[in-house]
């Protein structure tokens, strides 16, 4: 089942570590907070997702479905 | 066209309207409320009300237009499925400063709107019922609700008790999870999505936000059925809504127009002098857009022609200046209290609004450098879709069409002239923001 990235911008205290881990879907704004590619997560970025999600120092960041 | 303003006790027999706010202007009492609409018709069960408010195609007043049909079905399912009694809330905190509708409703017609928390209240099951307003700037709203209750009680026509709550006298105070979070006990600030409030609302239970609006046109429904209700406004937005229009004056008045009704005879006014003066007409307030004078003069009050112009029907604010003020001069106002009102959760928002604010402050007083213009149309784009709430979006919104409606003052802004000639704040703005988390309790 495909997934896709979703940020709670309220936790998000844009540390930028996802953006570090997955640059081709997550980059970063000019005040530091991601801007995050809503659609599906090709399955060669997979594990890159799941790592960035792991990254997160304030759980901001979550898989869901798709 | 009807206007609820003190002494004009007019009615219009074409449209049946107004069908909400009582001929002549005088708040309405239990007695008189039923001599005009009969006895709440309860139905006996839970959802049978439902289906006969998605045939009338009602949607909420409150600005979002979203099909009340649904939302009360949302809400009866997950309070079935997780066997948890669902809560009702009738949303009158009226944030939009512009706005004065949900105010005067009350104040006029607080049993429709009662009647309609109990209906709803029935619809979706629900054991708890809580009406949450503002402390109003110039009526007492909560003695009239305390008042109408008791005569309600008198006469034995509630269910189920309602409790009155105040909002905090914040621009997002009337924004779905951030009334949640207020009423759970902490501040008025919105919260992340998901859970909706419809599956985990107050508590943790299942809970139905109407606006109050919303919720008397459902006491109609109820009593008059769909037909009637679609007897006004277009097939695809039926009925009828109040409207808060304001011309060069400034005096907010309150008029039940259908959906559909050309925008010309709601700007014109029964004189006729709004048609001559206005340069842009705000639709929607503070979250919503300018649009030049002449093409809304075109267009009808729905957001099937409002869409032409990239506009939305909202709560039904429309505000005509006086020619002899400045559209950005009043915008940059506005912004500065809507970046003072964020919630300052979000990074985009946080960051965002106030460069905004400020950037179009510059462009306003004519200090703007080289780069102005285009840092705002970027920071425009960054901060749209990236809050837990709209009201990034909704600011973008707004500023984005006083830059498009006010191309030409700019221009002249650049030149370091302006064509509003007097400095007079035309449009309404809260003194007070906020400065403490305090002041989001």
């Amino acid at each position: 089942m495909s997934e896709k990235l979703l940020v709670n911008p309220i936790e998000c205290a844009g540390h930028g570590a996802c953006a570090e881990l997955l640059p081709e879907m997550i980059t970063l704004d000019e005040w530091g907070f991601p801007i995050v590619d809503g659609r599906p997560i090709p399955s060669a970025l997979e594990r890159d997702a799941r790592a960035a999600v792991s990254a997160c120092p304030t759980l901001a960041l979550r898989l869901v479905r798709a | 066209m009807i206007t609820a303003t003190a002494g004009m006790p007019v009615g219009d027999t074409a449209t049946g309207l107004p069908r909400l706010l009582p001929r002549g202007g005088q708040p309405e009492g239990w007695h008189a409320h039923t001599a005009r609409h009969g006895r709440l018709p309860y139905r006996g069960h839970a959802g049978d009300l439902i289906p006969e408010l998605s045939a009338a195609g009602l949607t909420g007043r409150g600005g979002a237009a979203f099909p009340v049909g649904r939302k009360l079905s949302a809400v009866l399912d997950a309070a079935r499925s997780r066997r948890r009694a669902a809560v009702v809330i009738a949303n009158g905190a009226e944030s939009e400063p512009a706005s004065d509708k949900d105010a005067t409703l009350l104040w006029l017609a607080p049993h429709l709107v009662l009647d309609g928390l109990q209906l709803a209240a029935e619809a979706v099951g629900a054991e708890a019922a809580i009406l949450y307003t503002h402390a109003n700037r110039r009526r007492d709203v909560g003695q009239r609700l305390r008042q109408a209750i008791a005569e309600r009680a008198a006469a034995g026509a509630d269910r189920i008790a309602v409790e009155l709550a105040e909002a905090p006298p914040r621009f997002l105070s009337g924004q779905e999870t951030a009334l949640v979070s207020h009423l759970s006990g902490g501040p008025a600030i919105p919260t992340f999505i998901p859970p909706r409030v419809t599956e985990r609302g107050l508590g943790g239970d299942p809970t139905l936000v109407q606006n109050v609006e919303t919720l008397a046109h459902l006491a109609l429904i109820a009593r008059h059925g769909p037909g009637w209700f679609r007897q006004v406004g277009t097939e695809a937005e039926p009925g009828s809504m109040l409207c808060t229009i304001r011309r060069a004056d400034g005096t907010p008045r309150i008029t039940e127009v259908p959906l559909g009704m050309p925008l010309r005879g709601l700007i014109a006014g029964p004189d006729g002098q709004g048609l001559l003066s206005a340069r842009a007409v705000l639709i929607g307030g503070y979250h919503g857009s300018w649009v030049p004078a002449a093409e809304a003069m075109g267009l009808t009050l729905d957001n099937h022609s409002l869409a032409a112009v990239g506009a939305r029907v909202g709560a039904g604010i429309l505000i005509t200046p006086p020619p002899d003020r400045c559209g950005l001069i009043e915008t940059a106002a506005a912004v500065r209290y809507l970046a003072l009102e964020s919630a300052g959760q979000c990074g985009p928002c946080l960051n965002g609004l106030p460069r905004i604010a400020a950037a179009l402050t510059e462009i306003a007083v004519g200090r703007q450098r080289r780069q102005t213009q285009g840092d705002v149309e970027r920071w425009a784009g960054l901060v749209t879709g990236r809050g837990a709430c709209h009201h990034p979006d909704g600011t973008a919104r707004f500023v984005r069409s006083a830059l498009l409606t006010f191309a030409d003052e700019v221009e002249l802004h650049k030149q370091g002239r302006c064509s509003g000639t007097s400095k007079k704040p035309y449009l309404p703005i809260p003194r007070d923001s906020a400065r403490t988390e305090e002041d989001w309790i």
